[in-house]
């Protein structure tokens, strides 16, 4: 990483930790949804952009993090920071096995059967045999956590939204990193290997089914993990909450802000969040409407999501610079 | 080297771009000068955006109150955002009418699980969640909850009255009951065997539940017939609803037939089953019905329509919800009007805890809305009703508190 990569990145924490001292508890609220949809999109965009897998039903992990956080918050008394790990073993082992028998289905084929697991979650959330767990269509409320004693004791006095911010920053951080990690090495590259060309990947001695499961076991943890940190910050959990609709947005998001792209999670996520909420102030009667020309404009402006765009710019830039 | 600060400028951008900085302060929260904040969240989108239109209909009887002078002199801004009947989204609308707009009050949100989601914030933030559009029997709990309340009969008090029915017209009746097994179904069942007392255990001498996904009730309806029972309570959902209607028929069961007022429209529920299949049927009401021939030369129905096509020309005169959502909208008037000057949070929940015998002319005569400091259930009678294999035809006295 280049001496100004690292000086933007400081820059962004930074600005980043010090946005909830400046902005309101609803506005810091809604900046941690924006990390929590940062964290599903970085692991969607691991399946997606780097490896080439569609996936029409990241919704339905995102569910089963969210309910795992939930039940074990609601029914075993668990403390929300314990919730996060045991979100992510079970969406990892339920990614790996779904990915198993992927492994068979490309292209649209793939893309269909996540799509079967979209949309079949949310009235198996409703099964009465499930009920004492999921709470049924009544769903669950969980309580917001406070902050730590120990912080008051150092005199630092946080609401419960700007601790809860500043939790969902720490994982956001800790789970982009590990991501950069994988992504950089040699898993990284067998991911993209694959996705640009299988059979040369498997020539190279690549176990392409491993690290297509692998893929899709990870890219479920975060998508998990991200689900579970949701339910803490909104504090409820129903299957209406995670209709497919809630799938479509993780593939706008990434689409949104750059396939392959680590940095394109946060911008993705920026515009999941923020701009359907002004689509609905512009207009009560087709917020949807005005959603879609959003969408068609970023498309059709910036074909390769906004991390592309900024890329191509600084290139652009440096190209000037180079031969003035 | 300038452009990879974009990122910074976008979070900055976003941060500022919050009106909430430039928001004044105000004395009392919700009153800007002559004006009253009101918050509202309806789905306008989504699964259950048919219901998009009720929030239409609110507004519109809002400003033809404040094009009439307002209510004590001030004008009524009711900002409605859209959930999508997505819960997590009406926590984030919820908080942002309540935390940025600085509302009142958040007014009507829509159905059970958005509500849900926002009880104990609502009630945490002491904000009032006004007159909820859900029939559960949750949001009359003034003890826990006081800072919310419902308005139509809710789904317990709704089936107290058929079981009062039952008791006075045929007390030795034997009973079934079939119910979507959910919390709904088993509100209704609960109030029903709440209704019937300590005969509940002899009375009804069958029940059975189905599953929302389930395709078809019919194993279910055999087996309730196969019972004896000669009356029959419908606790379900519309497509069911026609279904066991159809069954009870052409099985030749034919039990007096009780089918809650959830699946009592004609045109999605009684049509499918069969007009003729659905005479005799007995439902419950507590509006006066806008496309029914009874009420067409009623004062309320005619005033009605004239309201809608002055002030919402776009909606539909046979929808039901615009006849509720105008109705629900007299009662929030009503409310701030008893409050007077004193518009605080406090006193919006004591006035709207205060409603004594309000009768605004949407109801069905006889029927009257009281609360009190233990009471948060607003309309808590009905009136029966027959179909006559075209219309419901009302029977019988006002039932209920």
């Amino acid at each position: 990483m280049s001496r100004n990569n690292l000086i933007v990145i400081a820059v962004v924490l930074a600005a980043a930790c010090v946005l909830p001292l400046m902005v309101s508890e609803y506005r810091t609220f809604q900046f941690t949804l924006v990390l929590v949809y940062a964290i599903a999109l970085l692991g969607l965009n691991m399946l997606t952009g780097y490896n080439g897998q569609i996936s029409l039903g990241h919704g339905a992990f995102y569910a089963i993090g969210a309910y795992c956080a939930a039940i074990l918050m609601d029914k075993y008394g668990v403390p929300y920071w314990a919730t996060l790990p045991v979100a992510g073993a079970v969406c990892l082992v339920a990614g790996f096995l779904f990915g198993l028998p992927a492994l068979r289905l490309e292209g649209l084929y793939l893309a269909l059967a996540t799509f079967a697991l979209g949309v079949s979650l949310p009235p198996l959330l409703k099964y009465h045999h499930l009920e004492q767990w999921t709470g049924g269509v009544q769903g669950i409320s969980i309580l917001k956590p406070d902050p730590p004693e120990f912080l008051n004791g150092l005199g630092i006095a946080l609401n419960q939204d700007q601790w809860l911010y500043y939790f969902t920053l720490a994982v956001t951080v800790a789970m982009f990193l590990v991501a950069w990690n994988l992504l950089r090495g040699r898993i990284g590259r067998a991911m993209i290997a694959i996705r640009d060309n299988h059979i040369a990947t498997e020539t190279m001695g690549v176990n392409n089914a491993m690290v297509k499961s692998l893929t899709f076991g990870v890219s479920a943890m975060y998508t998990g993990i991200a689900g579970a940190l949701g339910a803490i910050a909104v504090q409820f959990v129903a299957p209406d909450s995670f209709n497919i609709f809630l799938s479509i947005t993780l593939l706008i998001g990434i689409v949104i802000g750059g396939l392959a792209s680590i940095q394109g999670a946060i911008y993705g996520a920026l515009f999941i969040q923020f701009v359907p909420n002004i689509a609905d102030d512009i207009s009560k009667a087709a917020p949807w409407a005005i959603f879609g020309l959003f969408l068609l404009a970023f498309v059709y402006v910036l074909p390769a999501g906004v991390a592309g765009a900024i890329r191509m710019g600084m290139a652009r830039l440096q190209r000037k610079r180079q031969n003035p | 080297m300038k452009l990879k600060l974009i990122p910074i400028a976008a979070l900055l951008a976003a941060t500022f771009a919050s009106p909430s900085a430039l928001a004044q302060k105000k004395e009392v929260v919700g009153i800007a000068g002559k004006e009253i904040l009101l918050g509202h969240i309806n789905p306008y989108s989504g699964p259950a955006s048919a219901y998009g239109t009720i929030g239409r209909s609110i507004a519109a009887y809002f400003k033809k109150v404040n094009e009439e002078g307002g209510v004590n002199g001030r004008q009524l801004n009711m900002i409605s955002y859209d959930d999508g009947y997505s819960p997590p989204k009406t926590v984030e609308m919820a908080r942002k009418l309540v935390e940025q707009d600085k509302v009142l009050l958040i007014f009507q949100p829509l159905g059970t699980p958005p509500n849900t989601a926002i009880h104990k914030y609502m009630n945490a933030k002491k904000v009032p969640q006004l007159f909820v559009a859900t029939g559960a029997t949750k949001w009359n709990d003034p003890k826990k909850f006081p800072w919310t309340m419902g308005w139509q009969p809710n789904y317990q008090a709704e089936a107290r009255i058929y079981a009062a029915h039952i008791l006075k017209n045929k007390p030795n009746a034997k009973i079934a009951v079939l119910y979507q097994n959910d919390d709904y179904g088993k509100d209704y069942l609960e109030g029903f065997k709440a209704g019937l007392g300590a005969k509940a255990k002899t009375m009804i001498v069958k029940e059975a539940s189905y599953e929302v996904a389930d395709p078809t009730v019919d194993s279910q309806m055999a087996q309730l017939q196969a019972s004896g029972a000669d009356t029959f309570f419908n606790i379900t959902t519309p497509k069911f609803a026609a279904q066991a209607i159809r069954r009870a028929w052409d099985s030749g069961w034919k039990p007096v037939h009780y089918l809650n007022n959830v699946s009592a429209s004609p045109g999605t529920v009684l049509r499918p089953a069969g007009l003729d299949k659905s005479v005799g049927l007995i439902t419950s009401r507590y509006l006066k019905d806008p496309t029914d021939k009874q009420f067409a030369n009623d004062p309320a129905v005619i005033e009605w329509t004239a309201f809608m096509k002055k002030y919402y020309p776009e909606g539909s005169l046979v929808a039901s919800e615009n006849f509720y959502g105008w109705c629900v909208a007299q009662t929030m008037v009503q409310v701030v009007k008893q409050a007077g000057n004193n518009l605080t949070r406090e006193n919006i929940m004591k006035q709207a805890a205060s409603l004594k015998d309000f009768t605004p002319s949407c109801l069905l005569p006889g029927i009257k809305m009281n609360t009190s400091a233990t009471d948060f259930a607003p309309i808590e009678s009905v009136q029966l009703a027959r179909f006559d294999g075209k219309d419901w035809v009302g029977f019988g006295e006002v039932m209920g508190k």
